[in-house]
């Protein structure tokens, strides 16, 4: 919403600054987007006298002039027609930027003269679009800057126009009046009247008009005047200046004033050509179909139900949107019917964006037009038009009424001050809102018809709050929660991801964030990729679902890397993936990925590249820190896009998976860009039971006096027994005794035959009553025997 | 595309001059210096009174500075908590009140670090991690620095 400081003083008696203004309104809530002044690019150019003129010698239309300038006498070579002896100019020297042409002067030879510089045209400095002819001034003293002497002389011209930025609540302050009651009732002036003495009726209107009964809950008032006799043509010029500083294009008169009363009171009106009317005018619902050829040259095809203002003829205008061609005014307009009617927000807004159009109507309609001030609205319009282009009105034609939206609400002045903090009297909390035009009966708040927005006891907060100023309120320290030391804040899954995220960052894991809407073709090999995880309104194909697990992300991510150069990568992500579209059907997950080798090649020769036991080992790291049982199962069975025979699920059951790790399978590395293998593994951290102890204390150490022992076995195996499955089953054997199992050896094949494999364990044994006889040893080295052979069907090695 | 952190205070006596304080308090331990906020009237949907801060910036060949000079920079939305959404909230909204805010922590995290495009941080560039990340262990902690 633009608009200047002199259109402002039409509704606002202010002796404040353009830059106190600004200041205010950001402050209310119309924020100031910005001022522009034209002055400013009118700052170079000066005042000079052109002293004589004489032909060209090799150009008909050319003259040579001498110009007087504050820096002496100097030669311009102009082919206007008006350059002669005498006149007063504006001077661009060399060196001055030409707004209109988009140039900068420089010395120059003109057919074989020389110039030094330019005299300008109105249009040449943006002022106007007349291009007759360089500028003549009426007075001016030479080199003195012609902003100035505009300021002094033609103020409308260099007056700085203000833009700003207006949130959807706000529709009143689409209009200036609107603003000029904020500014007042922040005590920057005083709202002037605005009354208007309306044109007395001569005849009765020719033209009817009739609001269907299915249409009334979309235009419950719809009011009209014709006039006969006008003589439309050009707007006078303070109209013209005023809609061109605001940016729009005069038409002719009787456009303009519709204009300017949509941007000096948010009313929006349509003017008809009376004589392209035919009949009566109808308001109705379109059958669906029905096209218009739009004043904006486009023919736009009614949906159904949308609302329409039909004659004879058809359908003359898309209610509260757009104007038709056909009725619209020209410049020989001589009879015309002026529309001010009412139109519901919510159906003006879906008509206008199925039809997609924008106009300074339908933005107003649909923030929310005064319904009240439609006939007065009217009357403004008929007034100014009968007494610039004459002509005699009609009565007013009025189909439907005002809707009555009349409502009150209680202003609570304690409330007020203990939601704001700020110390507002009562008094000053009523006097801001009669001053915004609310009507004060008691302690109820009327509210004025122009403030659709204002629907409870809270807004009347908010206007007392922004009109007393938030950047005048003291910030006050906000009370804690309770005395002392505060209770932890995070849930305890809270501090679990923060752990694990922390662990596999220290491990040397890169974090990453990815985009949590990923393309289809990765979601599907995923196992995503479904319609209930499909977005509906995708910001591109590349982001159509929604992750189904991290790895994606992950492995987009090591490619791009891989396409930079980067082979070895560690990279780690936490986030949620999502195994449905309902709520709920997400899950917490920590993904890693390890690619290439498992850091630069060294002196020691310990680099290699990862494989399947790194992240192994990273996973049981990170499950370790947050706490996970330290006896979990490895099982296969992993979705398809782990390798089949290299990969294991950590879990504490069947069906209680806390993890995966392993290596990818090598067809989906393949679809996902991947060189070489990777190796990966997901956590999900809100399987990992919680502890059952949450308090502080731990029980005593009990730390045995007695010596621990260590025993070695081999066990010969079948080859696809799992070394898990032996370590439990050797750790099972007898639980108050054994305290570790680890494997220290594996041996497949050779002397041992096709199928087998050795492996060897360690087991370290720790007595808590009495030092270990060479007979308990051996009872318990039975066991642990007993137990493995009987969980692999495997022997000890001889 | 952006990530986004809430704040919520509910209570009996909640009012906006605390929220003000709160933002003034976080925005300044945030930028480690002094921040010059602006207040600004505004409206959102979910609260009443609500408004839009701004810190002080300078703006110097399209980057910016925070802390100084004479243009504002929107940061974050907040406001005293809609009745309305107490009340869907099963919160009696005529004994309990408090504010709300919302800010964009991939452009507050723009602004502290100089980090000229979004796009970036989804990007998982490892000289960009490398450049911009931090030591694991290296926990803020109220005594320790809250700012890195």
């Amino acid at each position: 919403m633009k608009f200047t400081l002199s259109w402002l003083k039409k509704h606002l008696d202010t002796t404040a600054s353009v830059d106190e203004i600004a200041e205010a309104l950001t402050d209310l809530g119309l924020e100031v987007e910005g001022i522009e002044n034209p002055a400013a690019k009118l700052a170079d150019f000066q005042i000079a006298k052109i002293v004589h003129a004489e032909q060209h010698p090799d150009a008909d239309k050319l003259r040579v002039c001498k110009v007087m300038t504050a820096d002496g006498e100097t030669q311009i070579v102009c082919g206007a027609p008006n350059a002669r002896e005498g006149i007063t100019v504006v001077l661009a020297k060399p060196g001055t930027y030409i707004p209109g042409l988009d140039i900068t002067i420089s010395v120059g030879k003109i057919r074989g003269v020389e110039s030094f510089g330019m005299m300008a045209s109105e249009r040449e400095l943006e002022l106007s679009d007349e291009h007759n002819g360089i500028i003549e001034l009426p007075s001016g003293e030479v080199g003195e800057s012609f902003a100035d002497w505009l300021s002094a002389n033609d103020p409308s011209k260099v007056e700085p126009v203000i833009e700003i930025a207006i949130t959807p609540n706000r529709g009143d302050a689409l209009g200036v009046r609107g603003i000029a009651r904020d500014l007042a009732a922040r005590g920057l002036g005083k709202l002037k009247p605005c009354a208007v003495e309306a044109v007395p009726a001569s005849f009765e209107s020719d033209i009817k008009v009739t609001i269907d009964e299915d249409t009334l809950d979309g235009c419950p008032l719809f009011t009209g005047r014709l006039i006969k006799g006008v003589k439309n043509g050009p707007s006078p010029e303070w109209l013209q200046q005023a809609l061109k500083a605001i940016g729009l294009r005069p038409i002719s008169f009787l456009v303009d004033v519709t204009n300017y009363f949509t941007f000096d009171q948010n009313r929006p009106l349509h003017v008809f050509d009376a004589d392209k009317v035919k009949g009566n005018l109808r308001v109705h619902r379109a059958k669906g179909g029905e096209e218009i050829l739009a004043l904006d040259e486009k023919t736009y095809a009614l949906p159904a139900g949308a609302m329409a203002i039909s004659d004879d003829n058809g359908v003359e205008s898309i209610a509260g949107i757009m104007g038709g061609e056909h009725s619209g005014v020209t410049e020989e307009t001589v009879n015309v019917f002026v529309e001010s009617a009412w139109w519901d927000p919510v159906q003006i807004a879906l008509t206008g964006r199925a039809l997609k159009i924008n106009s300074d109507a339908r933005y107003r309609f649909e923030r929310g037009v005064d319904p009240k001030f439609t006939p007065m609205g009217l009357e403004h319009a008929v007034r100014m038009i009968v007494d610039h282009a004459g002509g005699e009105a009609s009565e007013m034609v009025v189909a439907g009424g005002i809707p009555n939206f009349a409502r009150a609400y209680k202003l609570d002045a304690k409330r007020v001050q203990s939601l704001v903090g700020m110390d507002i009297p009562e008094s000053e909390q009523r006097q801001t809102l009669t001053a915004l035009g609310f009507r004060m009966e008691g302690d109820m708040a009327h509210v004025p018809s122009w403030r659709s927005d204002v629907q409870g006891e809270a807004d009347l907060v908010e206007e007392v709050a922004r009109i007393a100023s938030l950047t005048k309120l003291e910030g006050k320290p906000l009370r804690r929660a309770s005395a002392g030391v505060p209770k932890p804040i995070l849930t305890p899954l809270q501090v679990r991801t923060s752990v694990a995220r922390r662990m596999a960052a220290s491990l040397g894991y890169n974090e990453c964030v990815t985009y949590s809407f990923i393309d289809q073709k990765a979601a599907t090999l995923f196992g995503g990729g479904t319609d209930a995880t499909r977005l509906e309104n995708p910001i591109s194909s590349d982001m159509s679902h929604m992750r189904p697990d991290l790895l994606p992300g992950l492995l987009r991510a090591a490619a791009r890397n891989q396409a930079r150069g980067f082979a070895d990568l560690a990279l780690f992500e936490v986030g949620t993936a999502f195994h449905g579209g309902e709520p709920g059907e997400q899950h917490i997950a920590l993904s890693g990925v390890l690619i290439g080798r498992n850091g630069p090649k060294d002196v020691h020769g310990a680099s290699r590249s990862v494989d399947v036991f790194d992240a192994k080992a990273d996973i049981e790291a990170i499950l370790a820190s947050v706490g996970a049982p330290a006896r979990v199962q490895i099982m296969r069975n992993g979705a398809e896009w782990w390798h089949p025979g290299r990969h294991g699920q950590i879990c504490l059951g069947p069906k209680k998976v806390l993890g995966i790790f392993g290596e990818l399978h090598p067809k989906i590395l393949r679809e996902m860009d991947i060189k070489g293998a990777a190796v990966a593994f997901t956590i999900y951290l809100e399987e990992i039971p919680l502890p059952k102890n949450t308090s502080a204390s731990r029980p005593a150490l009990e730390a045995s006096e007695l010596q621990a022992v260590e025993r070695d076995f081999a066990f010969v195996v079948n080859a696809d027994v799992e070394a898990l499955t032996l370590v439990n089953a050797a750790l099972g054997s007898d639980k108050a005794l054994i305290e570790d199992v680890r494997v220290f050896d594996e041996f497949i094949g050779g002397s041992l035959g096709e199928g087998k494999k050795s492996l060897a364990i360690t087991v370290r044994l720790q007595p808590k009553e009495a030092t270990l006889t060479e007979k308990d040893l051996e009872a318990v080295s039975a066991k642990i025997v007993e137990k493995v052979t009987k969980a692999t069907g495997g022997t000890l090695r001889g | 595309m952006f990530n986004q952190v809430e704040g919520l205070a509910i209570d009996t006596d909640i009012s906006m001059a605390n929220l003000k304080w709160v933002l003034e308090e976080f925005l300044s331990a945030f930028f480690g210096t002094k921040v010059k906020t602006r207040f600004r009237a505004s409206h959102f949907p979910f609260t009443e009174p609500s408004a839009e801060v701004d810190i002080q910036c300078q703006w110097n060949n399209g980057s910016v500075t925070v802390g100084e000079g004479n243009d504002w920079l929107e940061v974050l939305g907040s406001g005293m908590v809609h009745p309305k959404v107490l009340a869907a909230a099963k919160i009696d909204p005529s004994i309990y009140q408090g504010f709300a805010f919302g800010i964009g922590i991939d452009r507050i995290a723009m602004l502290k670090y100089g980090i000229p495009d979004l796009r970036a941080f989804f990007d998982s560039d490892l000289r960009w991690l490398r450049h911009y990340g931090f030591s694991a262990l290296d926990v803020p902690t109220l005594h320790g620095g809250l700012s890195r």
